[in-house]
């Protein structure tokens, strides 16, 4: 089938079989690896992406759902060799030990900070209660997400999060179907 | 793990969903949000020759005032649901359960519509859907047919709906100002219920005017615990007459029996404080 996705700011044009996963379509056709598979379930949020704006597992859905959508991964955020104040933020509160779970906690972490900008400590464990971390307890994550918050009043949201570089000031172009 | 292979359908219409649905016969499966039918596909304890995706219907999507009931849309996610006004007016224990539901972003893509019709025991808006007498509105190639939730799920993962039909819209009728709450019991986050109770109280005056109670995991489908209404009817509004009427709940399981009670204890608790 083909299909139409804009992924990081670009349109993408592909002949897809439908039983393809979206996170198998990222990375084994669009080479965006930063993306990984954690579970393979659904169920450690590892391969976290916003769809639309919104976190989605995608493990858990076929990339001929993403047809003519906006796919934006962890490779999306950083603008001319800037990172984004979250993932800045993960890396000066140590959040991360292995790694792995980070792309779908950052990506995760964003997508609560556009409905909760300034969340309390359960409000951020409730936030990610989708994704799972086997190396730091969370502490260290829970703290990161907070320092996020500090740094990114009045408030991230979908709208902000292509526009974390104060020098960028509209989108990459988005292609339609 | 990859799905066994399929044809993928979009239909932008119901009756065109309903159409592909009875050409592509019985081996065929709808999609809603995704979030209970592709772990399946992947671990291939389904493998349908066709996934008719019911994502680009538009018009199955949002919630609708309807005067003395809410017509919600079968393609609401849970997150719509979790935010809608009218639901949190009206419908308040269906936003409470669904705030419980799995994790946020499986709560992004999975819909009301889809969770009622998958009908796993433990889903955690079968036992509200019960409670508060939602009726499922359904379309197949004879037309549309109404089915009330007390008809509607059948046994474990089987409900009501014949091959040929789709789940397109659930009619709640407005429970306004009740108190309301879902207590449930799981061990670890995201996990489903081991139980939990939907409660939903009319408080008038100090006692209790109406009363709905379902519990969640406790057998083939929902359970509406009809014994704790009947005995919450007309009573104060006080500690000692939810914990007379808790003891009613009744699941036919010694251990969930007991998980039953304390979590209608819970539930009505917190219904009628809220």
């Amino acid at each position: 089938m083909h299909i139409s996705v804009n992924v990081d700011g670009v349109t993408y044009a592909d002949e897809v079989e439908p039983r393809l996963l979206l996170v198998h379509y990222l990375r084994e056709r669009l080479g965006k690896t930063g993306t990984v598979v954690g579970c393979d379930t659904g169920n450690c949020g590892a391969c976290t992406v916003h769809l639309d704006g919104h976190s989605v597992k995608s493990c858990q859905m076929f990339a001929v759902q993403a047809n003519g959508h906006e796919v934006t991964t962890i490779e999306g955020l950083a603008r001319d060799g800037k990172l984004h104040p979250v993932q800045e933020a993960f890396r000066s509160n140590h959040a991360l030990q292995c790694g792995f779970c980070t792309p779908g906690m950052i990506m995760q972490a964003i997508d609560l900070l556009a409905d909760e900008p300034d969340p309390d400590d359960e409000t951020v464990r409730k936030g990610l209660e989708g994704n799972l971390c086997r190396c730091t307890g969370y502490q260290n994550i829970v703290r990161a997400v907070q320092d996020a918050a500090h740094r990114m009043r009045p408030g991230a949201g979908p709208k902000l999060e292509q526009h974390s570089d104060e020098h960028i000031t509209a989108k990459q172009p988005v292609g339609g179907e | 793990m990859i799905p066994a292979e399929f044809r993928y359908l979009c239909p932008s219409t119901v009756d065109e969903a309903v159409r592909m649905l009875a050409e592509e016969g019985e081996d065929a499966k709808i999609i809603a949000g995704g979030q209970s039918l592709v772990p399946v596909l992947r671990m291939r304890l389904a493998a349908p020759t066709a996934l008719i995706d019911l994502g680009g219907l538009t018009e199955l999507t949002g919630v609708r005032d309807e005067g003395d009931s809410l017509l919600i849309g079968a393609m609401t996610t849970h997150y719509e649901v979790q935010r809608d006004h009218l639901i949190h007016d009206h419908a308040l224990l269906l936003k409470l359960a669904t705030d419980t539901v799995a994790d946020p972003q499986v709560r992004h893509r999975g819909t009301f519509g889809g969770s009622l019709c998958h009908a796993d025991p433990a889903g955690d808006l079968l036992a509200p859907a019960l409670a508060l007498d939602a009726v499922m509105i359904i379309a197949g190639p004879g037309g549309r047919r109404e089915v009330p939730a007390s008809e509607f799920f059948v046994d474990y993962f089987e409900t009501a709906l014949a091959p040929d039909e789709i789940l397109i819209d659930v009619r709640v009728p407005k429970f306004t100002g009740w108190g309301a709450h879902y207590e449930k019991l799981n061990r670890v986050a995201q996990a489903w219920s081991i139980v939990a109770v939907a409660a939903a109280v009319q408080v008038r005056d100090g006692s209790i005017a109406a009363a709905r109670v379902g519990l969640t995991n406790v057998g083939a489908g929902p359970v509406r615990a009809v014994d704790v209404e009947s005995a919450l009817v007309g009573q104060p509004a006080t500690a000692e007459a939810i914990s007379e009427a808790a003891l009613r709940a009744s699941t036919g399981d010694g251990y969930k029996d007991n998980l039953a009670r304390v979590l209608t204890g819970r539930a009505l608790t917190a219904a009628v404080a809220g």
